[in-house]
């Protein structure tokens, strides 16, 4: 690779790429995580692997979740393998991602 | 009978629920369309590419009248290794003149303009409602709750196209095995890139499109990535196998941004703003991981039916969905009829095995193994580089090799045995051949 290449990219901050997408936030927490059961969690891979990155790891181990800039994609319990650590749904009507060019 | 208002109920306005609802109105039945986002295709993503033979019975003329953004008449094949790429390129005219073969397209605009011919065919569609349970009498389905208030809506059939995650499959028991290791993650920028800059770059004119598919481009994550052009934006991103996503500790942002950094990858896309970020789970896991197609008073289409086909060369969903959700709508609108919901799920099944929806899916079943296993994800890509760079490279005075001496060479540096090539090559056979 040239470093031309490499000065033709800007680079984009993570909350940049995020204020790309369109989000009808609910009041309603669509996802729950509790953050006391993912403590013993020694992978805790929804942190890397949520392609929104919603997942913060507390000081404590714990694990801190935001709902509200989520891509509704499922990965995050999927890769958890703590029984009960994340509660899954789908927001209220009308709430939640809207994609427009994808 | 149930005494209802709707003789089938449809859950989710994608292609396989549009689909379903367009052919059951066409069949008399009163349809009601649920969706949960605020218009259909709002929570929907993909590379892509929409093939549309599957439109030319369902739509007649459906290429006067959809919302493409471009034609695909260039079909490319990469295999990444370090900084090399090796690419089969094709380029088809015909492609680009009606009845088409391809297009890429945005599924806000796709997913709407089908929905809309399910709605004029009848269908009542109700977007901003979420589908939250089943309602069952005495093992059969009978209906759904929703999230409205007074939110219980009864029918003899229900058509679960409620999308990858399919809640409704796995409240009824029937999704197939949903473990980690059959989805991959996409995620995908829209890059913004000047027409005449974008046409310049990927060699074509007008409306004329391409779509490139990349092997050996996500580092320890088995999956691959993709270039889509739309008119004035480039669709690129990458798949990921999520076992491996979850333990490799790199985000997918960065594995994306590595593969864009490549030279074949960054010539095409670089300068391009992000005009979109999206993401989007993908049943991967082909037919040995599907569940059952239905049960009494349900059946399942498209991605709920883990009915998407991930074969390297073919990346094909939308098309399936379609497929299976307009067959889904004729039987069940002929259940509903007939009042006999209990044999609708061996009559679907049974169209769908012989069409291509199952026959597709029951000759590449083997294909999801071979395409994100090792050899396949880092051992090819190196040697085919290997093979291409010793061909293509003048060595003088040293006489020029010959190919089999080349390919020996690059079989025994990655650790490739006579006999691994043998049986990878045995499946393709069986898979492509």
């Amino acid at each position: 690779m040239t470093d031309d290449a490499h000065t033709e990219y800007p680079p984009v901050s993570f909350t940049d790429r995020m204020d790309t997408v369109e989000f009808r936030v609910g009041e309603r927490a669509h996802i729950t995580v509790d953050g006391d059961s993912c403590q013993g969690c020694t992978t805790q891979a929804c942190v890397t692997a949520c392609p929104a990155n919603l997942f913060v790891p507390r000081a404590d181990g714990g694990i801190v979740f935001n709902y509200e800039q989520c891509f509704e994609c499922g990965t995050c319990y999927m890769v958890c393998n703590t029984e009960g650590a994340i509660t899954w749904t789908y927001p209220d009507g009308g709430q939640g991602v809207v994609f427009r060019k994808a | 009978m149930i005494d209802t208002d709707f003789d089938v109920i449809v859950v989710g306005a994608g292609p396989a629920g549009s689909a379903a609802a367009l052919t059951a109105a066409r069949a008399g039945a009163r349809v009601a369309l649920l969706e949960r986002g605020p218009f259909p295709g709002a929570k929907n993503m993909f590379g892509g590419v929409v093939y549309g033979r599957i439109l030319d019975s369902l739509i007649p003329g459906w290429y006067d009248e959809m919302p493409v953004q471009r034609w695909i008449t260039r079909r490319s094949t990469m295999m990444l290794a370090g900084d090399r790429s090796f690419t089969v390129d094709f380029r088809a005219g015909e492609w680009g003149r009606a009845p088409y073969n391809g297009a890429t397209v945005y599924r806000a605009d796709f997913d709407a303009w089908l929905a809309q011919h399910a709605t004029d065919a009848g269908a009542t569609l109700v977007c901003d409602t979420v589908v939250t349970g089943l309602l069952t009498e005495s093992g059969r389905v009978v209906g759904v709750r929703t999230d409205r208030s007074e939110g219980e809506l009864r029918a003899p059939m229900v058509i679960a196209c409620d999308g990858v995650n399919t809640f409704l499959a796995k409240e009824a028991g029937i999704a197939g095995d949903t473990s980690p290791g059959n989805y991959t993650l996409g995620v995908k920028e829209t890059l913004s890139i000047p027409r005449d800059v974008l046409e310049a770059r990927f060699g074509v004119r007008g409306i004329d499109g391409v779509d490139i598919e990349v092997v050996g481009s996500t580092g320890d994550v088995p999956g691959g990535g993709f270039i889509y052009t739309n008119l004035d934006t480039v669709a690129v991103g990458v798949v990921l196998r999520l076992p491996e996503l979850a333990t490799v500790q790199r985000r997918p942002e960065d594995i994306l941004a590595e593969f864009k950094a490549h030279d074949a990858v960054a010539t095409l896309v670089e300068g391009g703003e992000i005009t979109e970020f999206s993401a989007h789970l993908i049943p991967e896991g082909g037919r040995d991981a599907m569940g059952e197609l239905g049960c009494d008073g349900m059946l399942v289409a498209g991605d709920a039916a883990a009915l998407c086909l991930a074969a390297g060369i073919w990346l094909e969903g939308v098309n399936f969905a379609i497929g299976s959700g307009a067959v889904a709508g004729r039987v069940a609108a002929r259940a509903a009829r007939s009042n006999t919901p209990g044999t609708a799920l061996g009559e679907y099944r049974g169209e769908l095995e012989a069409n291509f929806v199952l026959a597709d899916h029951t000759k590449l079943r083997g294909a999801p193994h071979l395409i994100l296993g090792e050899r396949m994800q880092q051992r090819y890509p190196e040697i085919m580089c290997d093979i291409a760079q010793g061909m293509f490279t003048v060595d003088n005075p040293t006489p020029k090799p010959g190919l089999s001496k080349i390919a020996r060479k690059a079989l025994r540096r990655h650790k490739v045995r006579f006999r691994d090539l043998a049986r990878d090559g045995r499946e393709i056979w069986r898979s492509f051949g």
